[in-house]
């Protein structure tokens, strides 16, 4: 699959947002058995992460031919999970706002109960993004429920750093414990991704012969009738030599996970770690399309 | 319930491409606007077509075979592109099988394409809608043009007759036919989308003739033989 880079921003970034109000809500329900956070904290926080989903939502207008008429991807929410993500983005949004507004109003009670309603859909959204990907069954490296587990987990651990980065300067109190759970959750979401890889890595590709109907071992791609390429070149094949896609797999493997454990364990501030962990999530992202062998490839080998 | 499939019989198809030619034009003087020419007499030419003539060598050179695949949609019976779609624009039609895009509808995010299998759904770069073979839809049901010609353009125009249309629910049709007697079958058939377009395998009609059944060696009359072997012309009853 060819890497479409709104989708890449679009997913890291509202990964990070949900991950970041989903430590909040965490850290907002463990207030009184550890050290506190105050309000600005909480709010600057919020913000931020309403200013990534904003940002996210940008983006996957980048994607689409019509955006003039994206409002109609809520209608079928009964089959796409697409649709279902369309629905549940803003309903997260809205409920990330009510709960800041809540938390700001100083309404304690009715923040604990609401913020669960917006950690509901944080998650709910993890996995209406993850089972976009899941739910495409010809594409075998996705269509595994460990994708939507990683979606999470990376999102997650991204919203953790985040979270971290903004409490080393507005709530030093908590910032050594988000940065300890987020060196945590990025652990383990490299352990989901490993799993995923190692996974991917042994899945067989499909057979031309099958394709086409020829029973016959050696089966080789001529022609495909025309001068130029076209729409399933174009979508279908990322066009890189192995060597680059492999080197967007180290960089993503290190930026991402490894370097950020390191980092976090050297004591550099959570930001910055933050943002070459963004990196490295945008390259994990490119990585996962071209992982992706798309059988329609077996139609489209030459010109 | 009718699902209307094109049969393909890679036995006839030469790989002429007249299938794919008429169909463009067809489609792309139809009512929903013309199908993308990009850069047409450039250096890379592309655009957007419905139907296309893939080509494979089987075998090692010299030891090889030409083998055409012409391939559109294939209007599946279980059509992984529709469920996907966000916003209603993929369909399948209940009363004849068709799947069709709706172009007012679609907002070209392309996720249908990534759901087919086949790759037979082309996202059209002026459009910037999905697009894929309608079957001819606006020729199907069209009564200002002769019964016969209610067909797909493709179907038309294929001077080899390898292309035939029509209904595989109706076991009585000449398509149902053919697939069951000719060993008809579907692409990629285990992903379990049941492609309605069926293919008809190539089988070489080779007659085994052994030398003795030329020369009637066997024959205790060597009755044929006789006046050829020595010039004579043949009497009335051998010019039978």
């Amino acid at each position: 699959m060819r890497p479409a880079f709104s989708v890449l921003f679009l997913t890291t970034l509202i990964g990070a947002a949900q991950g970041a109000a989903i430590i909040l809500y965490a850290l907002f329900l463990a207030k009184g058995s550890g050290p506190d956070a105050p309000l600005a904290f909480y709010l600057t926080t919020g913000g931020v992460s309403l200013l990534l989903l904003a940002a996210g939502l940008v983006a996957s207008f980048f994607h689409l031919g019509h955006p003039e008429r994206a409002w109609r991807a809520v209608t079928c929410w009964r089959t796409s999970w697409l649709s279902r993500e369309v629905i549940v983005l803003p309903l997260f949004g809205f409920a990330e706002l009510l709960w800041l507004l809540l938390l700001w109003q100083g309404d304690w009670r009715a923040a604990a109960a609401w913020g669960s309603v917006m950690a509901f859909l944080a998650i709910a959204l993890y996995v209406c993004t993850g089972m976009i990907y899941a739910a495409v069954k010809v594409l075998r490296e996705w269509a595994h429920p460990i994708t939507v587990v990683n979606y999470l987990l990376m999102g997650v651990a991204s919203g953790a750093l985040l979270t971290a980065g903004i409490a080393e300067g507005l709530a030093p109190a908590v910032a050594p414990m988000l940065a300890k759970a987020a060196l945590w959750l990025t652990l383990i979401a490299l352990v989901g991704r490993g799993v995923s890889l190692w996974r991917n890595a042994r899945i067989p590709p499909y057979s031309t012969a099958r394709a086409i109907g020829v029973h016959h071992q050696r089966i080789r791609q001529i022609s495909q009738g025309s001068m130029g390429g076209n729409y399933n070149m174009r979508e279908y094949f990322h066009g890189q030599p192995p060597e680059v896609v492999r080197a967007v797999l180290i960089a993503a493997l290190g930026a991402g996970f490894l370097a950020p454990v390191v980092l976090l364990l050297l004591g550099v501030p959570a930001l910055l770690v933050f943002l070459l962990q963004y990196g490295g999530l945008l390259a994990e992202r490119w990585y996962f399309f071209a992982e992706a062998r798309h059988p329609q490839n077996l139609y489209y080998q030459v010109v | 319930m009718t699902q209307f499939a094109l049969v393909i019989d890679l036995n006839v198809c030469v790989g002429c491409h007249a299938c794919v030619t008429n169909c463009k034009q067809w489609n792309t003087g139809g009512e929903a606007g013309p199908l993308a020419d990009l850069n047409p007499y450039g250096k890379d030419p592309n655009g957007t077509f419905f139907n296309r003539i893939l080509s494979y060598e089987v075998g090692t050179f010299p030891n090889t075979e030409t083998w055409y695949l012409p391939k559109s949609c294939l209007h599946c019976e279980d059509p992984p592109c529709v469920p996907v779609c966000p916003t209603g624009a993929s369909y399948k039609r209940k009363s004849d099988g068709i799947v069709l895009v709706d172009y007012d509808k679609c907002i070209g995010c392309k996720y249908c394409s990534w759901a087919c299998p086949y790759g037979v759904r082309e996202f059209d770069e002026e459009r910037k809608v999905m697009t894929k073979c309608t079957l001819c839809v606006d020729r199907l049901y069209d009564t200002s043009l002769p019964e016969s010609r209610r067909k797909p353009a493709c179907v038309l125009a294929c001077p080899a007759g390898a292309r035939i249309f029509g209904d595989i629910h109706d076991p009585d049709s000449e398509v149902s036919r053919r697939i069951r007697e000719e060993g008809g079958f579907q692409l990629m058939p285990e992903l379990g989308t049941r492609p309605a377009n069926h293919y008809l395998p190539r089988s070489k009609t080779v007659l085994p003739i052994d030398e003795a059944q030329v020369v009637r060696a066997e024959n205790p009359l060597r009755h044929d033989e006789a006046p050829h072997a020595t010039g004579l012309q043949p009497i009335e009853e051998e010019m039978g």
